[in-house]
């Protein structure tokens, strides 16, 4: 069996113990930044990304990511049980029911299902990765410059239909994102582009600082606009021990949350977020009691929970086999494989076994030590909560800056870090979501070599675009999401913030 | 009819988009454009660049026909501490050296919020310091100067 061959070098690799302490360090990390309050998962991970390039070895630096990444979601929704206060959207549907259940003094049990629920997920998507991934990437290997070029088109173009508010503004997002992420030099002629004249900027606008800024530092000022007090009344957890009644009621929950995350977190453009709100939607409409809901329902928060980190998982399969990123997160990896010296796309599962299926392993590795890591440690993170917001943000913005510092030395990144933590901010109060941009940016520069490589093949021939089945495939599909998010029913229940002037 | 108005918000959306086209669109006809076959450096920026432009344009007239949210209240402070803190590291973090530069950085964050309490910043600033010169100098070894070159020679460091 080749799943199990592929299943054992995984293993071996990701059970190092050097990449053991790397998983748990990342998890306790996550965890730990995850868990202040008004810090999304995105945040968390632009925030220590910096610490994982101190390793030497990309294999074990990208494990401690992907711990980071499930540490940071679990951290996430601690902090919305707890405070009512989520980091993203994606744990705002877990608040609902969470806090509720907290209330009625029963935060543990609520921690408590949300981590089963996280880790029954992550067990089965794991497997999904592993199955999917395989041939996926055979089918990835096909592709030419042409078909690369309109698979990112589709990205881009799911990353603005998911996106919140105005399509059009989330389209204007992703465009300067790809000529943002085009600034530096040309590798064709060599020219310097956009650079302004600053040498320190040949090589790019470096990732690490744009990611920083526009997520780390951008939130940083959103929760300086109201500093008002938080009120922590869940001091102490007991009772984390779900009853036999709990568990009942779970299970169904938990499974249908798996399938609904695992088939949406496909999906590029942010499937995960999507996941938790049509987990909930399902449970409250199939309940016998939908009335519970909103007051404390267990499936209010084992099935977006469940569905949440479901999500989270299959993003990696888009993200592995085609280089291609699903939402934010994987652009962040994507940007920590490429500084890694990894060319994301097909060709990883090939010329790299050991790093792709070790990934893949430590996903199930880094799900079991938050289950058995953050349910004894909840009271230190139930501590951490008390700890005021002004001390905070010293902390970070000083980690944040040795952090990008670290990457190349190069102070020039310290100040891209201040101008996209100016424009991220500005840009989130015109209301534009920043998840686009990242993804424009990631792929900025991959989009116009394979566009430019697909021209130089056709021999200048733009048709070359739709006469190739898979890319004429891939460009429908983009078209139509385009078609769809247009569609006036559509458009008017997404943008149902607009007040129409009579 | 009624009297030209035009939503805040979704207004300077749209300038900021359509600077920022302008920037881009302006800076690529410097370079060489080439043909749709070899394509020169400026071409992909520009037809990208005109496209920010008109989708700002359409978000201007959004802007003339609809309302939107207000923008809300807005971090003046916070901005004015949290965003100059990276810049100052990068400013420093060569003359003074790494550890004087972190203590500085952190003390100006925190003068971002308005509770903090100047003696407060200080023991948090040096609790910092201390930290970064464990974890990141001494631990794991990042190759920046303790002290720099603008300090006077400092004995035993």
């Amino acid at each position: 069996m080749e799943l199990l061959d592929n299943l054992a070098l995984g293993f071996s690799t990701a059970t190092s113990l050097a990449n053991l302490g790397f998983c748990l360090i990342g998890v306790l990390l996550g965890t730990l930044i995850g868990v202040l309050p008004g810090i999304g998962a995105t945040a968390t991970i632009a925030m220590l990304l910096p610490i994982t390039f101190q390793i030497g070895d990309p294999v074990s630096s990208l494990i401690m990511l992907a711990g980071i990444y499930y540490g940071a979601q679990y951290g996430g929704s601690t902090t919305a049980i707890l405070i009512n206060m989520p980091g993203e959207s994606s744990s705002a549907v877990t608040a609902i029911d969470g806090y509720q259940m907290a209330k009625n003094g029963r935060a543990g049990a609520a921690l408590a299902i949300a981590a089963i629920g996280s880790f029954f997920a992550g067990t089965v998507s794991t497997f999904l990765v592993a199955i999917f991934a395989p041939p996926l990437t055979a089918i990835a290997l096909q592709f030419g410059a042409a078909e690369y070029f309109s698979l990112m088109i589709v990205g881009l173009v799911s990353s603005v239909a998911l996106a919140h508010g105005s399509i059009v503004k989330a389209l204007a997002m992703v465009v300067l994102g790809l000529l943002l992420g085009i600034v530096g030099t040309d590798i064709y002629t060599g020219t310097p582009r956009f650079t302004l004249g600053i040498r320190e900027y040949a090589d790019g606008l470096n990732f690490v600082a744009v990611a920083v800024g526009v997520f780390g530092v951008a939130e940083i000022l959103r929760n300086l606009e109201n500093e008002h007090e938080r009120s922590v009344m869940i001091r102490r957890v007991s009772g984390l021990m779900p009853t036999r009644e709990d568990f009942r009621r779970m299970a169904a929950p938990i499974v249908r949350g798996t399938i609904i995350g695992s088939a949406l977190g496909i999906l590029p453009g942010g499937g995960a977020i999507l996941a938790a709100f049509a987990s909930y939607t399902v449970e409250k409409r199939i309940s016998k009691n939908p009335g519970e809901f909103g007051k404390g329902a267990v499936e209010g928060v084992a099935g977006p929970e469940s569905a949440n980190n479901a999500g989270a998982q299959t993003s990696f399969i888009p993200m592995l086999t085609l280089g291609i990123p699903a939402n934010p997160v994987m652009a962040l990896m994507i940007g920590a494989m490429i500084i890694q010296g990894i060319v994301p796309g097909p060709n990883v599962a090939t010329e790299q076994p050991a790093l792709f299926w070790g990934i893949i392993a430590s996903m199930w590795i880094g799900n079991l030590m938050l289950i058995i890591l953050n349910l004894p440690l909840i009271g230190l993170w139930v501590k951490l909560l008390t700890i005021p917001y002004y001390v905070l943000f010293p902390i970070i913005m000083a980690f944040c800056s040795i952090g990008v510092y670290s990457v190349n030395t190069n102070i020039y990144d310290l100040y891209a870090v201040a101008f996209f933590g100016l424009l991220g901010y500005l840009l989130t109060k015109l209301r534009c979501e920043p998840a686009p941009l990242l993804l424009g940016f990631v792929l900025g520069p991959l989009l116009e070599e394979n566009l430019r490589r697909a021209m130089i093949l056709a021999r200048g021939d733009p048709t070359t675009f739709v006469t190739r089945p898979i890319s004429a495939g891939l460009l429908f599909i983009a078209l139509a999401v385009l078609v769809i998010v247009f569609l006036p029913a559509v458009k008017k229940k997404r943008e149902e913030v607009f007040v129409e002037e009579n | 009819m009624k009297p030209f108005t035009i939503d805040t918000t979704n207004g300077i959306c749209a300038a900021l988009f359509i600077f920022l086209g302008g920037f881009f669109a302006l800076q690529s006809l410097d370079l060489e454009i080439g043909t749709a076959f070899r394509m020169g450096p400026g071409y992909f920026p520009l037809v990208l660049a005109i496209v920010l432009i008109l989708l700002g344009a359409i978000i201007l007239v959004e802007a003339v026909r609809f309302e939107s949210e207000p923008i809300g209240h807005v971090a003046w402070r916070g901005m004015l501490f949290i965003l100059p803190a990276p810049i100052f590291f990068g400013l420093t973090v060569r003359g003074l050296g790494f550890l004087p530069s972190i203590f500085l950085t952190a003390l100006i964050a925190s003068f971002a919020s308005g509770r903090m309490r100047p003696l407060t910043a200080l023991v948090l600033s040096a609790g910092l310091t201390l930290f970064a010169f464990l974890v990141f100098s001494y631990a794991l070894g990042l190759p920046f100067r303790r002290f720099g070159p603008w300090l006077p020679s400092w004995p035993a460091l």
